[in-house]
C-alpha cells in the first residue's frame, strides 16, 4: 500500500508492529492504542520514533498528554463511509495543536483527499496505487473553500471581505 | 435573489469537473458500482427502478426565471420533458443517462444550480419558508441565514461522511411553512427580550421508520454564533451517532437514546471549547451575504385596483383568488401559489413547457422570481394585485391554476413504486384517484384545509406521518396495502399521526379516505372547525368506527 506524505509517494519509515510482536529495537514503529496506553511513558522514552494507530471509536482526549512526544498519529477509516476520523483529525490539529505526522489509514481513496487535507492529515496510506499516483492532481482540484479549518486555506467569506476592502481602498 | 459571485461559480464548476472525472472512472471500469455509489450519491444521483435519477437542489426554494428555464432545458434535453418537485425544495429528473449527467450538471452550473449533497449521508439542501422575504410579519428574511448555512455545509471537510443524512430547515414566521420540527436541525428566527435576533434551535426531528418531532436544544443562539453552534451539534453527532444500524443512525435516535438534556449538555461542552472559533460571524460578514440578495423595487399600488374589482364578477377567478392568492408584506402586491396538483395528475410534476411558461410569467409579473414550497407547489412571490386577473388567465391556460391549494386534493406524494427502487407500493396513482374523487371544487372548499400525504414506503419521502391524513404503502404477501393515519401535522404544532386500524388494499384506499372525510363532515361542530381540529378534539376512535364498521 503506497504511502503519500507531504504530497509525494514515499517509503514508509514506520513499521506496523502487532500487539503480540516484540518491539524492533530502535526502529520507528506504529502500534495500537491499546498497546501504547499500556505503558505510554516507556514507549515515549524509546530512542526510535513511536507512532500510535488510534481507533475512530475512542476519544482523542486520552491521547492528549502524549501528543508532543509522538511522531505519528494514524487515524482509521474502516470504510470510506465512516467519517469519525475527520472530527478526530481536526480536534488533534486545531484544539490540541498536534504538530506531528497525522496519517490517514484504512479505506483511503482518491475522492477523500481534499477533505482529509482540509481536516489536517498530511500523510495517507492509500488503498490503490492509481489513487496514490493521482494525489497531486486531486489535491489541487478545488480552489474555493467555504469552511474555516486549521489548514490555513482562506475561506470564501474572508476572500470576499478582502476584496471588498481592496475595492474600497482603491476608490 | 442571491447572486452567485466568482467564488461560488468556481466552486460549483470544480465540483462538476470532479464529478465528470468520477463518472469517467466508473464508465471505464476503474471504479466498481459499489465504489461509485457513494460518489454519485454525494452528488444527488440515485439508481432507480428504470434509470438513474438526478436530484437538483433549489436552496431555500428560491429560483430565478433564468434558472427555471435551465431546468426546463435539462428536462427537455436530457430527460423526458418533465421534472418532479420534491418535499425538500429539490427537483428530480427520472430518466437521465449516466454518460450525459456531467453535461447536464455543467448546463445547470452556468446558472448557479447544482446537485451537491442532495443525497448521501451528509448535510442536505437547506430548506426554508417559500414565502421568505415576502411574508407579512416575518422577523427578517431567513434566506440570508439559509445561504450562510448553504455555504457552510457545502463540501464540509468534517461532515461529509456522517452516520446518516442530515437536514436543516429555517423559518422566520410564527406560522411554520418549512416543517422545521421534522428536520434534524430546525431553526426558528426570533427576537429575544433584549430585541436581539437569533435562533431557537431544535434538534432530532425526522420521519422514516421511527418518527420524532424535534425538541428545543437551545432557546436562543445569537446569529453570530449560529455556525459554531451548528458545528458543535454536527461534531457530537459525527462522533457518537450510531453507525451499526442504518435505521438507528439519524441524529433523532442519538437524541432519543441520550435524552435531550444529556445531548444538549454534550453539545454545550463541545461548543464552549469552540470559543473564539473562526466560525464566528461578525456583522460585516453577514452584511456581505445580505448585500448579494436583491429585492424588487416595489411600486406604490392600490390594494383594490379596478382590474381586480372587474374580475371579481368571474366566479372562476374568484374561486382561484380566494384559494391561491395570499397577503404580501407590501400593500398592492400578493403572493400567488401555482398548484402542481391538477385533477388526475401526479403531484409535483411540471413539464418543460410549463416551466418555460412559468419563467416567462415570473419575468412579466413577479420580478423574475419563483419559489418552490415543501408542499410541491410553485409560488410567484411578488405579483401586483392589479395583474392577478391576467396572471390567472395565463396560469389557467398552462394548467397550474387549479384552486385546490391546501385543500384535500393538494396532495403531497413521493414517486413511489412507479419509479423508486425502495418503494413497496405505488403513491402516484393513489394521489391521482383521490384528486378525481375530490375534483368538485365546491365540495373540496366545503371540506376546507386538509393535507393528505402519501409515501410508498417507510422511508416517508411523502411525509405521511405528518399528513392530516397519512397514507403509507406497505407490502403484504406480494400485494400493495396501505396504512392510514390521521391527526399528523407538519407546522408549528407538528405531531405524528395515529394509525386508525389495519392496512387496506390498494383498491380501497380512496373509499377509506372518503369515509374519513364524510365522518369529519358529520362530526365537526362548525363549518370552520378544520379536519385536524376535529381529530384533535375527538381522537381517532369515531373515524376508526366509521371506516371499519363495514370492512
Amino acid at each position: 500500500m503506497p504511502l503519500v506524505r507531504h504530497g509525494k509517494i514515499t517509503q514508509d519509515a514506520f513499521v506496523h508492529v502487532a500487539d503480540d510482536a516484540p518491539l524492533p529495537g530502535d526502529a520507528a514503529i506504529l502500534i495500537s492504542a491499546a498497546r501504547f496506553l499500556d505503558d505510554p511513558e516507556a514507549l515515549c522514552r524509546r530512542v526510535g520514533r513511536t507512532g500510535v494507530i488510534w481507533p475512530n471509536s475512542r476519544d482523542v482526549d486520552d491521547l492528549v498528554p502524549w501528543l508532543d512526544r509522538l511522531a505519528v498519529v494514524a487515524l482509521v477509516f474502516p470504510s470510506f463511509r465512516d467519517g469519525r476520523a475527520y472530527s478526530q483529525a481536526r480536534l488533534l490539529r486545531e484544539r490540541y495543536f498536534y504538530r506531528g505526522e497525522l496519517r490517514a489509514t484504512g479505506q483511503v481513496l482518491r475522492d477523500q483527499f481534499v477533505f482529509m487535507l482540509r481536516a489536517g492529515f498530511d500523510s495517507f496510506e492509500v488503498k490503490k496505487e492509481s489513487d496514490a499516483m493521482a494525489f497531486a492532481v486531486t489535491a489541487k482540484r478545488y480552489s474555493v473553500f467555504y469552511q474555516p479549518t486549521g489548514d490555513g486555506r482562506i475561506t470564501a467569506l474572508h476572500q470576499r471581505m478582502q476584496m471588498r476592502h481592496s475595492e474600497s481602498a482603491g476608490q | 435573489m442571491y447572486a452567485y459571485d466568482e467564488l461560488d461559480r468556481t466552486l460549483v464548476n470544480e465540483r462538476v469537473s470532479e464529478f465528470r472525472d468520477q463518472v469517467t472512472r466508473r464508465l471505464s471500469g476503474e471504479l466498481t458500482e459499489d465504489e461509485f455509489k457513494m460518489l454519485r450519491l454525494q452528488n444527488g444521483v440515485y439508481l432507480q427502478l428504470h434509470a438513474y435519477m438526478l436530484r437538483v437542489a433549489i436552496p431555500y426554494g428560491t429560483l430565478s426565471s433564468t434558472q427555471l428555464r435551465r431546468l426546463a432545458h435539462v428536462a427537455r434535453r436530457y430527460d423526458r420533458g418533465y421534472g418532479h418537485f420534491t418535499t425538500r425544495q429539490n427537483i428530480q429528473f427520472n430518466w437521465i443517462k449516466l454518460a450525459e449527467l456531467p453535461d447536464a450538471l455543467a448546463d445547470l452550473a452556468e446558472v448557479g444550480i447544482h446537485s451537491m449533497q442532495t443525497s448521501g449521508n451528509n448535510t442536505r439542501n437547506v430548506t426554508s419558508d417559500q414565502w421568505a422575504g415576502v411574508a407579512p410579519g416575518e422577523i427578517e428574511d431567513p434566506r440570508i441565514w439559509s445561504e450562510l448555512l448553504r455555504q457552510y455545509t457545502t463540501l464540509h471537510p468534517e461532515f461529509s461522511f456522517l452516520p446518516r443524512k442530515f437536514k436543516f430547515a429555517i423559518t422566520a414566521s410564527a406560522h411554520d411553512r418549512a416543517a422545521i420540527k421534522i428536520h434534524d436541525i430546525g431553526l426558528r428566527l426570533h427576537r429575544n427580550a433584549e430585541g436581539e435576533t437569533g435562533f431557537e434551535v431544535l434538534v432530532g426531528g425526522g420521519l422514516g421508520r421511527t418518527p420524532f418531532i424535534a425538541k428545543t436544544i437551545k432557546p436562543f443562539v445569537a446569529g453570530r454564533d449560529l455556525l459554531s453552534y451548528v458545528e458543535a451539534i454536527l461534531r457530537v453527532y459525527n462522533q457518537y451517532g450510531r453507525r451499526d444500524n442504518i435505521y438507528k443512525a439519524r441524529i433523532k435516535i442519538l437524541v432519543h437514546e441520550l435524552g435531550i438534556e444529556k445531548f444538549a449538555q454534550e453539545v454545550e461542552n463541545e461548543w464552549r471549547q469552540m470559543q473564539g472559533s473562526a466560525l464566528m460571524l461578525d456583522d460585516a460578514v453577514v452584511e456581505e451575504i445580505r448585500s448579494r440578495f436583491s429585492y424588487p423595487a416595489y411600486e406604490k399600488l392600490p390594494h383594490l385596483p379596478e382590474e381586480l374589482k372587474n374580475a371579481a364578477r368571474d366566479p372562476k377567478f374568484e374561486a382561484w383568488r380566494k384559494n391561491s392568492v395570499f397577503p404580501h408584506k407590501v400593500s398592492g402586491y400578493a403572493i400567488v401559489t401555482l398548484s402542481l396538483k391538477p385533477v388526475g395528475g401526479p403531484p409535483g410534476d411540471a413539464t418543460a413547457d410549463q416551466m418555460d411558461a412559468i419563467a416567462e410569467l415570473a419575468d412579466k409579473y413577479s420580478f423574475g422570481e419563483i419559489r418552490v414550497g415543501h408542499e410541491q407547489n410553485l409560488v410567484l412571490p411578488h405579483v401586483a394585485r392589479r395583474d392577478l386577473p391576467a396572471l390567472w388567465r395565463a396560469l389557467d391556460k398552462i394548467g397550474v391554476a387549479t384552486p385546490n391549494v391546501n385543500l384535500v386534493s393538494d396532495i403531497i406524494a413521493c414517486p413511489g413504486l412507479d419509479y423508486c427502487s425502495l418503494a413497496n407500493a405505488r403513491s402516484i396513482p393513489i394521489a391521482q384517484e383521490l384528486t378525481r374523487r375530490f375534483a368538485n371544487h365546491d365540495t373540496a372548499n366545503l371540506i376546507g384545509r386538509l393535507h393528505i400525504n402519501i409515501s410508498g414506503c417507510i422511508n416517508a419521502c411523502g411525509h405521511h406521518h405528518v399528513g392530516h391524513i397519512g397514507i403509507l404503502g406497505v407490502e403484504k404477501n406480494g400485494e400493495e396495502f396501505y396504512q392510514i393515519t390521521i391527526g399528523g401535522r407538519a407546522d408549528e404544532q407538528a405531531a405524528v399521526g395515529t394509525l386508525i386500524g389495519p392496512a387496506v388494499p390498494y383498491g380501497e384506499v380512496a373509499d377509506v379516505v372518503e369515509d374519513i372525510v364524510e365522518a369529519y363532515l358529520a362530526l365537526r361542530v362548525r363549518p370552520d372547525e378544520l379536519f385536524i381540529d376535529t381529530v384533535t378534539r375527538l381522537g381517532v376512535e369515531p373515524f376508526r368506527e366509521r371506516v371499519y364498521a363495514t370492512r
